[in-house]
């Protein structure tokens, strides 16, 4: 397992009190795992994968541990975390297309963001370029300014230099938001390359939409309100998914083949509870179609199946039903 | 980056002409008669004096023919530099303000350019050290506040009238004549300290205080934050911040043009400095109108080169300028 | 989006930041203005009312702001009640002349009039805020509407409007007004404010038609796909909201300028005829040697008032921006 999170919280300090955006997470991805996480708007997507690489202006580290390669990841402290960044653990972030300085060239920055980080230039041109190729950029993007190319061109570039130093851990965020369907499914691709070559271990790909992480993810992880809901392979996830916030999220979703901003908004009805004095028990419990008496108490996040995680009372208690039903039948037989 | 040009020669034409048609259309559209208002100053008694006066008066100030040629002539005279005669100081218009104009850049240019450079480098230091950052900000906001006869009457009567490290006026010891000897130069220095202080120090406030701002913004940019992110160096990310924050303050720097040389003009009366400042401020009150038109013209001409040269130096520094083809809608 | 929609140049950059050129304060531009709330759409229903409740929590916590009130308010009450509270009317004469500051005479008395200074001050204090307003609303009205007319109809209105904006621009307002006054020789106080306000205006139409810009080809259709909010939503509840706090700033600083304006007017003699402003004080006393004869009472008072006037307008405004902008908090 090249990346292990345990119970990870990760707050807001404001002045209203702590949000806490991410509350007691934990998972793993494997090596060349390209592991999707999903979730509605501010559920803590960000928060997470930006807390794994960079905790900025009020984000503090609450509590948990992050390990990478066998080795524990300092990221509540600054200073040691520096060394790893862009070499260990690096982003794309969701703001990838104004990410780059307007008035540098896109090699000068590079050149000058890996010589204050020790990294000799010249050394990784030649393969800086052979990936500027890779993703489709023309080969005199490094002396173009980040004006003189589209947005989407923009991100490729971004993509490229985030992955440069091969880290192990790569931190997509909304990296297909805003974008048209078949340059969703190019950039998909563009990860699935990057993975498939090396240049990254393990990828986590944060989105709001389901429905390209059935493509390119192989494993998919619902967050709801700073906590995970499901996680399970992407094919499980998309056909079988047994938290009621995972079936909503996927009956929300537009009908294929429908671009993204003509599709009808149903989107599910309520919304999400305040991080800042999240309520006890299920966090979707008050838009929760089929909340009962135990929902009132936390459900623990369970492994109900090989690989498939839910924190469900009523999954797990249908899952109990169906192993009670096969073990009589078992017996009958 | 030619089109941005482009719009800039037009912007330029555009204001000249315009500036030109007010400096020649105000006196004749107000309700006041210039001749009148110049006859009025003397104390003529007979009617037949007061119209052969008339006559004369109107012909020098060439308003006994048509509008429409008035306009025409005085089109024609500033494409000739001749803004006719001063009456205040009987001499041709340019003779005067070719003497003043020196006096105004000695005092404009410094100021200008040391309280910018200046301004922009202590600016940014505050935007990154809270100690120096809590004693630019209100000594910044106090200048930039601070009216410009105000600072100047202050600095004139404590420097200059109380402990007389300086002269409270003039441009030079009137007993030295003007000329290349250290007598006369030291003289000058000594005169110049105080008015370029005055300017220096009102526009000194505004660059800093808008430098520690825009640096501050910069830092917390989409590109800075990447940079961060990916564990660049502090400095390198200054440094960016830095760069780009001098953008905004290049395009500030044309919009203060027009507050500095109206400063400065304040500036000069106050210590009687004999720059285009107090000319204009002679002019006003010795109503002499061909001097006004000459310098408000002069002005006009100097306001728009400078705009030229940061224009230039924008290009320069800005590769969004230079490069893009379309959509500079600048 | 296409590869340059966004305006550059130097008018375009003039507003992206707190361009702080002398004298002509330029508010922050986008920071101020188009950052959504953190945490996107979801919460932003709900922020309506906790966002009034959070601009008072963190406008009564914010001490710039509360300092700058708290002067601007004195300022103010001077200049309501002033005429109430002076001592002398301001033309009567005292003799001797040229009185020190004293009990009876707070600021002195001038010389040779022998006129009681603190009287006249506090005159000078109400006919500057008065000026002012006037300024800060005439320039403040063209402004906004030049520049949201450029911003939003684009094409070849925007052409003409940034052309009228630049020449202004390259027009030095203090100049063109002195070209004006000298021929005008009734001049009152309405004249000389909306003349600020008429040649005051281009930075504000740049930020707002920036301002327009960015909202109508940027966050605005991205908030609105990202958070599938109805795009009259966003409009109502989150531009709006941060469009008032923007024009805010914008009079605050307006009106600083237009009394800065006012001052260098009245001291060259071209101010409204028939009053006493800060201006006329400051120039009379020049006029009448007062540096040279020491009446140091008569310049100082007057000047220190409108610094701190104009001070306090200045950190009301960096205060307000703090509030408005959570980005700039932290400290
Ligand atoms: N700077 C911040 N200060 C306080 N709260 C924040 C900040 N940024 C985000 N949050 C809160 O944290 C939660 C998670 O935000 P985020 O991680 O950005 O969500 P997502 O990426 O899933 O949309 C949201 O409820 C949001 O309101
Ligand atoms: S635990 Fe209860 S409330 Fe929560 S999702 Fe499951 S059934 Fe719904
Ligand atoms: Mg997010």
């Amino acid at each position: 397992m090249s990346v292990k999170i345990d119970n990870l919280q990760i707050y807001y300090s404001t002045l209203r009190g702590e949000v806490k955006a991410v509350d007691g997470v934990s998972f793993s991805i494997g090596d060349g795992e390209i592991m999707g996480l999903a979730g509605e708007s501010g559920c803590g997507k960000s928060t997470l994968g930006n807390g794994l690489i960079f905790l900025e202006g009020r984000m503090r580290h609450a509590g948990g541990k992050v390990t990478l390669d066998g080795k524990e990841l300092p990221i509540g402290n600054p200073k040691a975390m520096e060394q790893h960044r862009l070499r260990s653990v690096s982003i794309i972030p969701q703001y990838a297309m104004s990410a780059l300085n307007p008035t540098r060239k896109i090699g000068r920055m590079t050149s000058d963001l890996l010589k204050s980080r020790g990294v000799d230039y010249k050394s990784v041109l030649e393969e800086f370029r052979r990936r500027i190729a890779l993703v489709g950029l023309p080969a005199d993007v490094l002396d173009r300014y980040p004006f003189e190319l589209s947005g989407g061109m923009r991100q490729r570039a971004t993509m490229v230099i985030s992955t440069l130093l091969n880290p192990s851990l790569l931190i997509g965020d909304e990296v297909t938001s805003a974008l048209d369907v078949s340059t969703q499914r190019a950039v998909g691709e563009m990860l699935m390359e990057f993975r498939d070559r090396g240049y990254v271990k393990s990828t986590i790909v944060i989105t709001h939409d389901l429905s390209i992480l059935a493509q390119i993810a192989d494993t998919i992880l619902i967050m709801y309100a700073g906590k995970l809901a499901e996680k399970a392979d992407a094919q499980t996830i998309v056909s079988n998914p047994l938290h009621p916030y995972t079936q909503q999220l996927l009956a929300s979703l537009p009908e294929v083949g429908l671009r993204y901003d003509e599709a009808p908004l149903v989107g599910i009805p309520g919304r999400p509870p305040s991080l800042l004095d999240p309520p006890k028990g299920c966090r979707f419990r008050d838009r929760c179609p089929v909340a009962f008496e135990q929902c009132a108490a936390e459900p623990p996040f369970v492994e109900l199946h090989p690989g498939h995680e839910v924190a469900c009372w009523k999954a797990i208690q249908d899952a109990q039903s169906f192993d009670e039903e096969r073990a009589t039948q078992g017996a009958a037989r | 980056m030619r089109r941005y040009f482009f719009k800039k020669v037009v912007t330029y034409l555009v204001t000249f002409f315009v500036a030109t048609t007010i400096d020649w259309g105000i006196p004749h559209l107000m309700p006041g008669n210039p001749v009148e208002i110049y006859l009025g100053r003397f104390n003529i008694s007979s009617n037949a004096q007061y119209l052969a006066l008339q006559k004369t008066i109107s012909q020098a100030f060439g308003v006994n023919v048509p509008l429409w040629k008035q306009y025409l002539d005085f089109w024609s005279g500033v494409l000739h530099w001749n803004f006719g005669i001063s009456f205040y100081a009987t001499a041709p218009v340019t003779h005067i303000i070719a003497q003043a104009v020196p006096y105004t850049l000695a005092l404009l240019i410094p100021a200008i350019v040391l309280s910018y450079v200046l301004g922009n480098r202590i600016g940014a230091m505050a935007a990154r050290r809270k100690v120096l950052d809590n004693v630019v900000l209100p000594i910044g906001y106090l200048f930039q506040a601070a009216p410009f006869a105000w600072l100047a009457l202050a600095l004139s009567y404590f420097l200059a009238v109380r402990l007389r490290w300086f002269p409270p006026s003039l441009g030079s010891n009137p007993g030295i004549g003007a000329g290349w000897n250290w007598a006369f130069i030291w003289s000058a220095i000594r005169h110049w300290f105080l008015p370029f202080l005055s300017v220096f120090l009102v526009s000194f406030g505004g660059w800093a205080i808008g430098m520690r701002n825009l640096v501050i913004y910069e830092l917390e940019t989409d590109y800075a934050r990447y940079l961060r992110s990916l564990g660049a160096s502090q400095r390198l990310v200054r440094r960016y911040a830095y760069r780009n924050a001098v953008l905004p303050q290049l395009s500030g720097l044309a919009l203060a043009l027009g507050v500095v040389v109206g400063g400065n003009i304040v500036t000069e009366v106050v210590f009687q400095y004999p720059g285009l400042g107090h000319l204009i401020f002679l002019a006003i009150t010795n109503e002499d109108f061909f001097l006004l038109q000459g310098i408000f013209l002069f002005i006009i001409i100097g306001v728009l080169l400078a705009n030229f040269v940061i224009d230039i130096a924008y290009v320069l520094i800005d590769p969004r300028t230079r490069l893009s083809m379309t959509g500079a809608t600048a | 989006m296409s590869v340059n929609t966004e305006p550059t140049g130097p008018e375009a950059q003039a507003v992206a930041g707190n361009a702080g050129a002398a004298q002509v304060p330029v508010p922050p531009g986008e920071a101020g203005v188009m950052r959504p709330v953190p945490g996107g759409g979801s919460v932003s229903s709900v922020m309506q009312s906790r966002r009034r409740w959070e601009f008072m929590y963190f406008a009564v916590r914010n001490k710039k702001l509360m300092l700058g009130l708290v002067v601007e308010a004195v300022f103010v009450f001077i200049a309501i009640f002033g005429s109430a509270i002076a001592p002398y009317a301001s033309s009567k004469t005292f003799t001797p002349p040229g009185l020190h500051p004293s009990l009876n005479h707070l600021f002195g008395t001038t010389y040779p009039f022998g006129q009681d200074v603190f009287s006249q001050w506090l005159g000078g204090v109400r006919d500057s805020y008065l000026v002012g307003a006037l300024g800060a609303v005439s320039a403040g009205v063209i402004g906004l509407a030049v520049g949201f007319a450029a911003g939003w109809r684009g094409g070849w209105l925007d052409e003409l409007l940034q052309l009228l904006t630049n020449v202004v621009v390259c027009l030095p307002q203090l100049v063109l007004m002195i070209v004006i006054s000298a021929y005008q020789t009734n001049r009152s106080t309405l004249f000389e404010g909306v003349f600020i306000g008429v040649t005051g205006w281009p930075w504000v139409a740049r930020a707002v038609r920036a301002q327009t810009f960015t909202l109508k080809a940027r966050d605005f259709v991205d908030m609105a796909r990202m958070s599938g909010r109805r795009a009259t939503s966003i409009v109502l509840k989150d531009i709006a909201p941060n469009m008032a706090s923007y024009i805010f700033l914008v009079f605050v600083l307006l009106f600083a300028s237009s009394m800065l304006v006012a001052v260098n007017f009245d001291f060259l003699g071209l101010g409204p005829t028939g009053t006493m402003s800060i201006g006329d004080m400051m120039n009379l006393a020049n006029q009448w040697s007062a540096l040279q004869l020491h009446v140091w009472w008569w310049f100082l008072p007057p000047g220190a008032a409108m610094t701190l006037m104009v001070v306090a307008l200045l950190i009301t405004n960096v205060g307000l921006d703090e509030v408005f902008n959570p980005k700039l908090r932290q400290q």
